[in-house]
């Protein structure tokens, strides 16, 4: 499992891995908004949470319909299934290579966003936990997308079709973590994020891995 | 590298691809220590028969059953344990070089990595070693992963078109490597269309199956 995690991490961040491509776009989507609104501080102050979580989950998007496809496409995914572990430890593997490429970046990177939003000094810690603990989700039901449709060229055009719904709780209670600090509310958000984030980690591999299956006897 | 034994019995086997009825009523087996040569025209089901033995794809009837390790093995993924597999495609990361190709199915499949140099001499790679592999020559790639084959070490075979791309010199490494692989009581399937100088048993899909 460590072989092929540190292989797809390898993968990301070579020619074409999408890493990089994905933390740029999620910085350009975001740097876009204030420049759309205009300087209206407190509203743009009050959309931050939200915009950074559509964007992110947009910018993993990005990436995510090359989880399985390029490996089917050529050949590995059929030696990857061989493999003596499970495909669902290897999903898992996938999952947890796409969150550390992407996911985890775009957290880092986020407070600085927040500087173009104005957001005050106190919600900085809402929105990066509620990215840290929510971006397991978009890899997990992304990858569960990826494998439904990796061997539909172009499938990418329908993985966002397949998985923006899905991951709407986790967009709804991500902002909301950060508009409950900003109105001084108690925050409940972050728990149910958590708690969707970890039924999505831990059911996405069995999905994926039949998806797999499905596509590999296709 | 190789010393389990393996055999493989197939029985009444039939193959559905789309509507389309590819064979059925076969019947063959391949004790240890043999290779089974598979031709036939294009479309007769050459890669689904691998794919069937394989367990990619689930029969439309019929039993596989694979002596591996000294069990019987009939569950297609636990089949899949046993297999080495060599596809019509290359199964390379064209951004990897060479050794980072080898070296991750080393891992993956719980080889041993001291044998990815030795691996890549033997295949006529070292100097390509630390190139990209997009950067080497069709020839080259089938080279690549016939290395990976060796080093997969595991007991039944299955290879799809194995000359294609390849030179005289490579073909001869193919036929070496399956000489060598079957003296150890491993097995192998072959799905070819060119002549092979390799004692192997023969079986001709298509036609009127």
């Amino acid at each position: 499992m460590t072989a092929l995690l540190s292989r797809d991490i390898r993968l990301s961040f070579r020619a074409g891995g999408g890493a990089m491509l994905a933390l740029a776009f999620f910085a350009s989507v975001a740097a876009l908004v204030p420049l759309g609104i205009g300087p209206d501080l407190k509203l743009l102050a009050r959309i931050a949470g939200g915009v950074l979580w559509i964007a992110a989950s947009l910018a993993a998007l990005l990436s995510l319909d090359r989880l399985f496809q390029a490996d089917f496409e050529d050949g590995s995914l059929d030696l990857i299934a061989l493999a003596p572990q499970s495909l669902e430890a290897t999903a898992f593997a996938k999952i947890a290579a796409h969150w550390l490429t992407t996911g985890l970046p775009l957290t880092v990177l986020s407070p600085l966003l927040g500087l173009l939003f104005g957001l005050p000094p106190q919600a900085y810690p809402a929105l990066m936990l509620s990215l840290l603990v929510g971006t397991p989700a978009i890899s997990a039901i992304g990858a569960v997308g990826a494998s439904l449709t990796l061997s539909i060229r172009r499938g990418g055009l329908i993985l966002p079709l397949i998985v923006l719904p899905l991951l709407s709780p986790a967009v709804i209670f991500g902002a909301g973590a950060v508009l409950a600090v900003l109105d001084g509310l108690s925050n409940g958000a972050l728990g149910l994020l958590a708690a969707f984030s970890l039924v999505a980690v831990v059911l996405a591999p069995f999905a994926c891995a039949a998806g797999v299956r499905l596509n590999l006897a296709g | 590298m190789n010393t389990a034994l393996a055999s493989l019995d197939v029985g009444d086997l039939a193959c559905v691809r789309g509507s389309r009825l590819l064979f059925r009523n076969l019947y063959f087996k391949v004790e240890p220590g043999r290779a089974l040569l598979i031709e036939g025209p294009n479309g007769a089901g050459k890669t689904s028969l691998l794919r069937l033995i394989a367990g990619f794809l689930a029969p439309a009837a019929g039993t596989i059953a694979l002596h591996a390790g000294g069990n019987a093995v009939t569950e297609a993924e636990e089949r899949g344990k046993h297999i080495g597999w060599f596809g019509h495609q290359d199964g390379l990361k064209p951004q990897l070089t060479a050794k980072e190709n080898l070296s991750f199915f080393a891992r993956l499949y719980g080889g041993n990595p001291a044998y990815v140099m030795p691996m890549l001499d033997w295949a006529g790679l070292l100097r390509a070693a630390d190139f990209p592999v997009q950067y080497l020559s069709a020839g080259q790639k089938k080279r690549l992963a016939l290395a990976r084959l060796k080093l997969s070490n595991r007991s039944a075979w299955l290879l799809d078109e194995p000359f294609a791309a390849l030179d005289a010199a490579g073909k001869k490494l193919v036929e070496q490597m399956l000489a060598e692989h079957c003296a150890t009581g491993g097995i192998a399937v072959v799905a070819t269309h060119e002549a092979i100088s390799l004692e192997a048993s023969k079986m001709t899909l298509g036609g009127n199956a």
